[in-house]
């Protein structure tokens, strides 16, 4: 990372983007502290999150404030049924056994997985991997969830259910989100901004709409939708005033064709 | 020539894994298995060198028949790169793991160099060649185990989810080193759940769902067969997803490059706005 300056807002949906290696996963490890004080190398200037100094606090207690889902559940399953998995931090933390069993209660209903809460995890499909990986978070009520290209090794209809969840997660319970991911035609429509990363430098920032309209982030490794490339060639065919706002999903652009045809 | 007759797999656990599979591949053939997680895809895969052996019917590759082979010798024909690059890697540094399975192979040493000079020039890695291969990037590690096997040449090439983690940048690469191998005349196999990624290679199609084939065809066909990429939960490209919600407009499902699409809307706006 070379010179971030950085503020996120309680509520936002963060993508961040760029190419593999550009420094996504580097920064979100910025804000649960397993950046300074898990892995080796040198941190300068300063991080906060929820008011607190990463240099100050250490992982178990930012990681209340800031959970991370990483590319593979594997990694961060281990427990042997799902309630165990998802009680786990929380026992480690001494929680009452009571708030222990309603908030592992309520992490697998927010997910959607309570039929699975004595499976083993062993049996689980990727995608459900993922879902138990969100709820053992969930539980610790934290306020910023961080997920590291979630849905890489699953297939696309698990992609998309975990893309829905996550977004209800912002839009009903207020999570704030910050997630690196390359599958931008699900998340862009409802992200509420993109921070797109190259070489460790922020290069751009700011609302997806606005971004993909005004500059080319192909060079940067960011996977343009499809859809936006059409409506890109569209506006320099036909007159600008029948695409007055750049559509980042197939319904919103389905939905401006319609207007022209009632007209 | 890849044979597959009547193959059924059936895990040590019990699980049926390939049911009836059928299937003739034709050498300098790109194709891809495409299905979602569990389909099939890797088990058939790991069938072509003889990893695995069917449990009941058999597969022919050029003729060989794999119950009767070892893996060694059906990897002089067929080299397969598993989706977690590194579990295929183990030497100190990269030019000793691209110069392993020639050496098993005993190719001469002045041969060995050659082609491993060449491998590490052809996927752009000649800067790391004295680093640890564990030191690389994803997308790095990806391009080493590419590397590795395209050193020793195989006729078969199968690349089971080559894009996962890559983003778009690699993802045009992997599809230009996929047409130069076809170009020399490789087969390809591809096992991917990335529609995007195969809308754009527009490979032959094989789609699996639990361990069956339900469809065999060109890209044009299979990707635009909305109904049938549901049953194996795929979801279709965007241009096609597209093109099949403009109906009212008289655009039919259709894999199209996004400015042929957009002239094509174009056309037919213009068409609604001079009569209104």
């Amino acid at each position: 990372m070379r010179e971030v300056n950085l503020e996120i807002n309680e509520g936002e949906f963060v993508v961040l983007a760029g190419r593999s290696g550009c420094g996504k996963s580097t920064l979100l490890r910025c804000f649960n502290g397993l950046i300074p004080h898990f892995y080796d190398g040198e941190m300068v200037g300063k991080v906060e999150v929820c008011g607190l100094d990463t240099r100050q606090h250490p992982p178990y207690i930012l990681s209340q404030y800031a959970g991370m889902v990483f590319q593979n559940p594997d990694n961060q399953l281990f427990a042997l049924t799902v309630e165990a998995d998802v009680a786990f931090a929380l026992e480690n933390l001494s929680f009452p056994r009571d708030e222990i069993k309603e908030r592992v209660d309520q992490a697998l209903k927010i997910m959607g997985i309570e039929e699975l809460r004595d499976k083993s995890t062993l049996e689980l499909s990727g995608g459900q991997k993922q879902k138990v990986a969100i709820a053992s978070i969930l539980a610790m009520h934290p306020k910023i969830l961080l997920l590291d290209e979630p849905t890489s090794s699953l297939d696309p209809f698990s992609a998309k259910q975990l893309i829905d969840t996550i977004i209800s997660l912002n839009q009903k319970h207020r999570i704030t989100i910050l997630i690196a991911e390359h599958r931008l035609e699900m998340l862009l429509p409802y992200a509420s901004r993109i921070i797109i990363i190259d070489n460790g430098r922020i290069v751009l920032d700011g609302n997806p709409r606005e971004i993909l309209e005004k500059y080319d982030v192909i060079p940067y490794g960011v996977s343009v939708p499809r859809i936006v490339k059409v409506v890109m060639h569209l506006k320099k065919t036909l007159n600008n005033s029948l695409i007055p706002w750049t559509p980042l999903s197939v319904e919103e652009f389905v939905d401006i064709i319609r207007r022209w045809e009632e007209k | 020539m890849i044979i597959f007759e009547n193959v059924e797999y059936v895990y040590p656990n019990g699980f049926k894994a390939l049911n009836r599979i059928n299937l003739e591949v034709n050498s300098g053939e790109v194709v891809a298995l495409m299905g979602e997680n569990g389909a099939g895809k890797t088990t058939l895969l790991k069938h072509l060198n003889g990893l695995l052996k069917p449990t009941s019917g058999r597969v022919l590759i050029d003729g060989v028949d794999t119950r009767h082979s070892t893996v060694a010798s059906l990897s002089r024909k067929v080299g397969i790169v598993f989706q977690n690059a590194e579990d295929m890697f183990f030497s100190p540094t990269i030019q000793e793991e691209i110069a392993f399975a020639l050496n098993n192979f005993h190719f001469p040493g002045d041969v060995i160099r050659k082609r491993v000079d060449w491998a590490l020039k052809f996927m752009e890695l000649e800067e790391y060649r004295e680093k640890s291969p564990f030191l690389l990037s994803g997308g790095e590690k990806k391009r080493l185990a590419l590397a590795i096997i395209l050193a020793w040449s195989p006729d078969i090439v199968a690349l089971d989810e080559p894009t996962v983690g890559q983003d778009i940048l690699q993802k045009e690469k992997m599809i230009q080193i996929i047409r130069q191998a076809n170009q020399q005349g490789k087969t390809i196999i591809i096992s991917s759940h990335d529609v995007e990624f195969i809308a754009e290679l527009k490979p032959r199609i094989i789609l699996m769902s639990k361990g069956r084939i339900v469809r065999d065809g060109p890209s044009e066909e299979v990707l635009t067969d909305i109904s049938i990429l549901q049953e194996c939960r795929l979801l279709p490209p965007q241009i096609v997803s597209l093109t099949s919600k403009l109906d009212f407009l008289g655009l039919k499902p259709k894999l199209a490059r996004p400015e042929e699409v957009a002239n094509e809307i174009a056309r037919r706006v213009r068409h609604l706005v001079n009569y209104s």
